[in-house]
């Protein structure tokens, strides 16, 4: 192939287009009524005569299964398309036994979306080509030469959402991919969790000269079962088209495997070998008509997206873009800040109570291990601690301490203040007695401060405070050091 | 329509995972196009101002509501099976690609 213009200075771009698989969640599988909370049951005991493919079975299409895949296509910005269709896939793998798998093909139920993402140059809109609605496959175990299959996952529903190839680096791809599941568990369409097989990725990989805009030869790299794998299985593919490319040779079209513990993609089938998957309308199944009423009821079901969510946290509340974020990054945490702000009301800044949910809050959260829709310390509770703290009714390393007592007993932060008399000692004439005492006690250190060394003030502040127990109002205390120090 | 060729045989044997031999492949070149030609009739129909029709049945959204209920017993499940090992189906070694 004649490329001169291609130097050993050529600069190569890559350019990535994710396909995501989640599995949705629902009660029933997506064409029969087994159970589709199959994980951890033991092998073939979510089976029936039609997700095991017996003659004469016939699937039906679960609504819910369906809505789902309208609510994520809603919130992925798609077109909800009136007219949807499910095909056959045909392919001979035992991990269906039917030797097809039923999909939406040629009529998707959402197409023509997008997804905002953050990137260092601000946000970047990646395209999203379709998502559709399918059914998982089984499980194969290979084991002494033989393949295991278990089918309580044939048949689950599984939504696929498929972009355009607009990713340009593996930053993008964490990004998204991070984005998407946070959407999906937003809305209750899925449960994100990766290590239970909940999500799974394919990415197309190719390269091609900087500033060119014809597409290289893709690569399609399956498996992937973490984002970690996908950024791995990436990097790896980036460096090993580019030494095919600079060492003058071509980047074959192949499908491939990630072999994680080995860190390293291997060929699973060459073009010539690519499925022909001969997809015909399924005829088990009467196709569908979305109506628009069910449409919109749909749309009023979805709650507030995270990106929307994470930039009324700062117009609203004016909060930093980062810790609007790390409160929005998950719906129950973001749920808590909203109901806890509305119970402080105008007693305190929103910007502080971000900091005590982010300090204090988070620490007792993690340590615990609990949900943060289900510990002790309710908004309510907690709102009337940061009350208290307003009021300067208790200071801020009594606060911490009282929090903690909440978390364990769940009880109210005034319960707590006055029976173990934490409450801060603002009376002046009581503090002045303390001050004056503790003056005539250290004559020495009156007299160095009134000689100039002025950073003895927070030493007596120090010692008022360690008289009180940390009780003492420290403005008090301040205010009433500094008449009688300086008069 | 011009007879399949062997190797369009071999391709369609080898997506319904058959094998066949040379003898077969002769006579389901034949018997494939015979069939295909039959079928092609179905090009002469005028369907120019004909909407694209997936299904005949008047029946759309035939959906059910979101239920589990219990499917087989795992012993029925698995009663047909050639093989069964730990509840299992157990079939020939699938692994695709050489690793």
């Amino acid at each position: 192939m004649f490329s001169s213009h291609l130097s050993p200075f050529t600069q190569y771009e890559v350019v990535i287009g994710l396909e995501v698989h989640a599995e949705l969640i629902t009660k029933s599988k997506m064409f029969c009524s087994c159970s589709a909370d199959f994980f951890g049951a033991a092998p073939n005991t979510h089976v029936c005569p039609v997700c095991l493919a017996m003659p004469g079975a016939l699937p039906v299409i679960n609504k819910e299964a369906v809505a789902q895949t309208i609510r994520a296509g809603l919130a992925l910005n798609c077109t909800i398309a009136e007219d949807v269709r499910f095909e056959r896939k045909n392919y001979t793998y035992p991990d269906l036994p039917k030797g097809y798998q039923i999909t939406q093909y040629e009529l998707p139920q959402a197409v023509n979306g997008w997804l905002d993402i953050d990137t260092p140059d601000g946000v970047k809109r990646i395209s999203i080509t379709r998502a559709h609605l399918e059914e998982d496959t089984g499980k194969l175990v290979h084991e002494n030469g033989a393949s295991l299959v278990d089918y309580n996952r044939a048949g689950v529903p599984l939504l696929e959402i498929v972009s355009e190839p607009d990713m340009r680096s593996i930053d993008e791809v964490n990004e998204y991919l991070t984005r998407l599941r946070q959407i999906l568990i937003y809305i209750g369409a899925s449960t994100g969790d990766l290590e239970k097989g909940a999500m799974r990725m394919e990415a197309n990989i190719s390269l091609r000269p900087a500033g060119s805009e014809a597409l290289g030869v893709k690569v399609e790299v399956k498996n992937l079962n973490s984002f970690r794998a996908v950024r791995n299985a990436i990097a790896y593919e980036i460096a090993r088209q580019e030494r095919i490319l600079r060492a003058g040779g071509q980047v074959e079209q192949v499908t491939m495997g990630w072999l994680e513990a080995e860190g390293r993609t291997y060929v699973q089938r060459s073009k010539e070998d690519a499925h022909d998957y001969r997809y015909f309308p399924e005829p088990d199944l009467p196709p569908l008509r979305i109506e628009r009423a069910w449409v919109a009821e749909l749309a009023a079901s979805l709650p507030e997206l995270p990106h929307a969510r994470r930039q009324r946290f700062v117009a609203q509340y004016g909060l930093s873009p980062k810790d609007a974020d790390v409160l929005t990054a998950e719906r129950p945490t973001a749920d808590y800040f909203d109901a806890l702000v509305a119970a402080v009301g105008e007693d305190m800044p929103a910007k502080k109570v971000a900091n005590w949910v982010m300090g204090d809050l988070f620490r007792l959260v993690n340590d615990n291990g609990l949900p943060i829709s289900d510990i002790p310390v309710t908004p309510e509770k907690f709102a009337g601690l940061l009350k208290l703290v307003a009021a300067r009714t208790i200071n801020a390393n009594t606060a911490s301490q009282v929090l903690k007592t909440m978390f364990k007993t769940g009880e109210g932060a005034q319960t707590i203040v006055q029976r173990e008399g934490l409450a801060q000692v603002s009376d002046a004439a009581a503090l002045e007695t303390l001050v004056d005492r503790l003056l005539a006690e250290h004559p020495d250190e009156v007299a160095r401060y009134r000689a100039g060394k002025v950073q003895l003030f927070g030493w007596f502040v120090g010692q008022v405070m360690r008289e009180t127990r940390g009780k003492a109002n420290p403005g008090v205390v301040q205010k009433l050091l500094k008449d009688r120090l300086n008069s | 329509m011009p007879k399949l060729t062997p190797q369009e045989v071999q391709h369609i044997a080898e997506l319904a995972k058959l094998a066949l031999s040379e003898d077969e492949i002769e006579r389901y070149a034949s018997d494939l196009s015979a069939i295909l030609d039959y079928a092609q009739q179905l090009q002469e129909v005028d369907t120019d101002h004909i909407h694209p029709t997936a299904s005949v049945l008047p029946l759309r959204n035939a959906m059910r509501p979101d239920e589990a209920r219990p499917g087989l017993e795992p012993e029925d499940a698995l009663a047909n099976a050639p093989a069964s090992d730990k509840g299992y189906f157990k079939v020939h070694a699938v692994l695709e690609g050489s690793q």
